[in-house]
Order: structure tokens, then sequence, then C-alpha cells
């Protein structure tokens, strides 16, 4: 796969017997035994996925905390540091850059964690909107980020660092070692289960990735790829940018109203977001017949076209199909009866609240 | 490196597909390769009985929890006999992807088709040639 860009840990995730595939640039496992296996894992013990292709930029002096709540969708000057938050990056029409996570490094430090397929367009976006006196950088290539995904999380971690503490919240952030490697570890994820994201500079990722694994196996730890953390995001119903979230989609349309700062006018697309008529709403979907639901397949009420699929697969732990698409607001309502549009069939398939799998 | 296991006594397609000849009559499945490379499959579209299938024509479709596959026919023919079971174990395709993982039964109506399909030889090569992650 010439041209493709490897993380630290390509060699390590080749001996473990992982299938590479292309994604963002980076050739990236998607599995290494079964998908179901790893989602499993997550859902019951813990999964270590190597998500270094994840993008970081970083701003730092007297103007960073200001840009940050001029780009973000979610309040950053009320951030404390050592908390993370979900934003998004929104544009002037009032779509979505990038959906991120921003951490609070410092009085006058943030970080923003963002999606691998956006890094250069993230960057050239805020070093042209970013306030004066932030200086902006793309600190992606140097550091790798790991996730601990699972509710045996907390004990994996603290086989091999004095972290977690007893008291660590969601959405929080400490710095420490971890398997003797200076880290910054947040209670965040993106599989709906407990779980930390643990960052760390590039050379020290093997040496971390290889201590957990070893300390995580006796207690059901499984490396996971890119596929399992496709299912588990999907049955948290978080979005995927490319899939629900893009350009020209306003995060009110993609249900993040939670995400978005009031009183509108406080950040950029704000104005826009809130002139925007929403025309349509993410729905999630449990398909009632056999088959899957994938990415752009039609929606159909009443015989007609009313949308179309945005994510879709198999969730291993309701063992249906399940999905997330846009329809009109009007049909966005759980118990909707839809049909999926799949090959030369008409599923039938109902809309549920989401998330589809708590926990 | 992973290892395929590719049985002697079967007939192959380039699609991955294998063939076991019975006179007149052919059950086919996926290969060994297509299932490990497909990954965890969890669904199976198969015809009913009675339907005809033409000789590399898509007579149904596999599902992974990634992708979806057209299956081709390997022969033409009408289709005898179907792995209801896989309805309800898709997972045997993976399992048993040469006994309870077989798709469908066909009787041929042009036996002369078999000569045109790989012996376990050459599909090895075919499956070496497309190289291993």
């Amino acid at each position: 796969m010439s041209g493709l860009r490897r993380t630290p840990l390509h060699a390590l995730h080749r001996q473990l017997g992982a299938r590479l595939v292309p994604f963002a640039g980076f050739e990236m496992p998607v599995q290494y035994s079964s998908i179901l296996e790893e989602h499993a894992a997550v859902r019951r013990a813990a999964g270590l996925f190597d998500v270094s292709h994840m993008g970081q930029i970083r701003l730092s002096g007297p103007g960073a905390v200001a840009s940050g709540e001029w780009l973000l969708s979610c309040p950053v000057g009320s951030l404390s540091p050592g908390r993370v938050r979900y934003g998004l990056l929104c544009n002037e029409s009032g779509g979505v850059v990038d959906d991120v996570t921003v951490y609070r490094l410092a009085e006058d430090a943030l970080f923003l964690c963002v999606n691998a397929s956006n890094v250069e367009k993230d960057y050239r976006w805020i070093v042209r909107h970013a306030a004066r006196e932030t200086r902006v950088e793309d600190r992606s290539a140097r550091s790798g980020l790991l996730a601990l995904q699972g509710p045996a999380s907390a004990e994996v971690l603290a086989q091999v660092s004095a972290l977690p503490p007893p008291d660590m919240k969601r959405f929080r952030f400490v710095e420490g070692d971890v398997a003797g490697a200076p880290a910054l570890v947040s209670r965040t994820g993106y599989t709906g289960s407990d779980g930390f994201e643990i960052y760390l500079e590039a050379e020290r990722l093997e040496a971390v990735f290889a201590a957990l694994l070893e300390a995580g196996r006796p207690l059901g730890l499984l490396p996971c790829g890119l596929g399992a953390r496709d299912t588990l995001r999907l049955e948290a119903a978080l979005p995927l940018y490319g899939h629900e979230l893009d350009d020209t989609t306003s995060p009110l349309e993609a249900g993040l109203a939670r995400f978005v700062k009031l009183p509108p006018g406080g950040f950029l697309g704000a104005d826009a977001i809130a002139g925007r008529r929403v025309e349509r709403a993410l729905a999630g979907f449990v398909l009632d017949e056999r088959g899957v639901a994938r990415a752009g397949y039609a929606i159909r009420h009443a015989g007609r076209d009313v949308g179309s699929v945005t994510s879709g697969a198999p969730s291993p732990t309701l063992g249906k199909s399940i999905g997330l698409g846009y329809v009109p607001p009007a049909l966005a309502v759980p118990g909707t009866r839809i049909e999926i549009a799949i090959r030369d069939r008409a599923a039938a398939a109902s809309v549920v609240a989401t998330p589809f799998v708590k926990s | 490196m992973a290892e395929y296991d590719i049985p002697g006594d079967l007939r192959y397609t380039l699609e991955d597909e294998w063939v076991r000849v019975e006179g007149e009559r052919v059950t086919i499945g996926v290969t060994d390769y297509a299932q490990q490379q497909l990954g965890d499959i969890v669904f199976v579209e198969l015809p009913a009985v009675g339907s005809p299938v033409e000789r590399g024509e898509p007579f149904g479709v596999i599902e992974s929890v990634k992708a979806v596959s057209d299956l081709y026919a390997p022969v033409s023919g009408e289709v005898v006999e179907v792995n209801a079971d896989l309805a309800d174990h898709p997972e045997h395709v993976n399992g048993d992807c040469y006994t309870d993982g077989w798709m469908i039964a066909i009787a041929m109506s042009d036996p002369g088709e078999v000569e045109g399909l790989l012996d376990a030889a050459r599909y090895r090569k075919h499956v070496e040639e497309r190289g291993q992650e």
C-alpha cells in the first residue's frame, strides 16, 4: 500500500496479525481477529486501539482561549484546566469543518484532537481564524494516541500506571506516567463504554501498547481495529465525520444542539446555524428484517424516498442491524416506520431513540 | 502470514467460490481465503430453489460486518437446494466454509462448464498471486 502513512505501531500490528487497510491516508488495522470478538471485548472487558492517525492541534499564547472560544461551538473560556469538551469547528455557512475534543491544558493553552482526514483542513482553518497572539501547532506527527476502552479499562491502566486517580470523572484528564512513559490520559473515548485516551510521544507508543496488551490480556483485553471502533461508535450513535457530518451539515440537523453554546453569535458560524431552517434531522433506526443497511442506501416512507443512510452496521450487542440517516424532522421520531432500500427490496425499519446501546 | 485451506477434491473460481462436482449436480460455497478476507459473515442472501442461475452472473449476496459482496454462479443451471441454516447461522461460512457453510446446489444445464473451473493447484496460485496481508 504505497503512499500511505504508517503509525509507529505498524510493525507490531503486523506481528499481531492485523488486517491493514487504507484509512484517511494511513495504513490502519481494521481488525486483528474478528470485529465481532473485538467489539464484544470492549463491551465486556477492554479493547486497545491504535488511533495515532488522529490529529492534534495545539493552541497556545495569550490569544489561545479567545481563539478557541471563537472557533468552537462549545464553551472554551469556562473550561477549567484538566477538563475536556466535545465541540465543532463550524464554517461561515453553519456547516461543520470538523468535530473535535478540546483539552484545556493551562490558562493559555489548549489542544484539539481532530479527525485524521481533516488535519490539514483544520490547521489551515484555525490559523486563518485564530485570534491574535495565538500560536497554532500541528503536533500530529510527533505524538501518538492509544484508546483503552471498556469497563475493565481502569483496572488495566492501573496495572501499568499510578493512574487513573480513583475519583477521575468522564471528560477529565491528567498527566502522568503510563508504563514508564510520560502521557496525557483523558477519561474519554469513541465507543460508548468507559475508557481512556492516552496521548504519548510517538517513540514511546510501541512499548506502552505492548505493556497495556500484556497487562490487559488476563482481564479479557483484545487489540482492536477500526472495524470494531466503527460498530462501537455506531451503537453509541456517535457521529463520524464524512458520514453524519460534513462541511454542509448543520450541527442542529445532526442532533448536536447540546454542543452548541447559547446565545448565538458567540462563535464562528453561530449566526448561520441559528438562521438556517432545519430541514432534516439525523435519526437512528433498527432494521426489523434481516440484512444490513449500508451508508448511501435510500430511506423510504409512505412509498417515496425521504433521505439516505449515513452509517449502518450489524449491532453485535443487539443482534440486529442499526443505522443512522437523515430524514425530514417530522419522521425523526421514535416509533416511525420507515423502509431501507436494500438492493431490490424495501426492508422494514423503525426509528428508535439513540444511543442504541447504553452503557 | 495467513494459511488457507484449499481442499484438493474441489474445483474453484477466480471469484473465490468452491465447487463440489457430483455428476450433473454441483454444490457451491465460498473458499477459506474468501471468508478470511471478508471477516465475520453476518448475512447471506440466497436464491429460492427453482431459480435459474447463469455462469458468471450474481446469484446472491454475502455481507460481512464491513462490506457487502456479490456471489457469482460458477456454472449455469437451476438451484435445486439451498442451505437454509445460513439464514440463522451465517457464521457457519466462517467456521466451516467447505461443510456447514455450503450455499446452494445447482443442477447444471451444461456439465461441460465444469472444465472451465480451476483445480486446487491453480486456485492456490491465484490466491498467492494476490499477495498476503
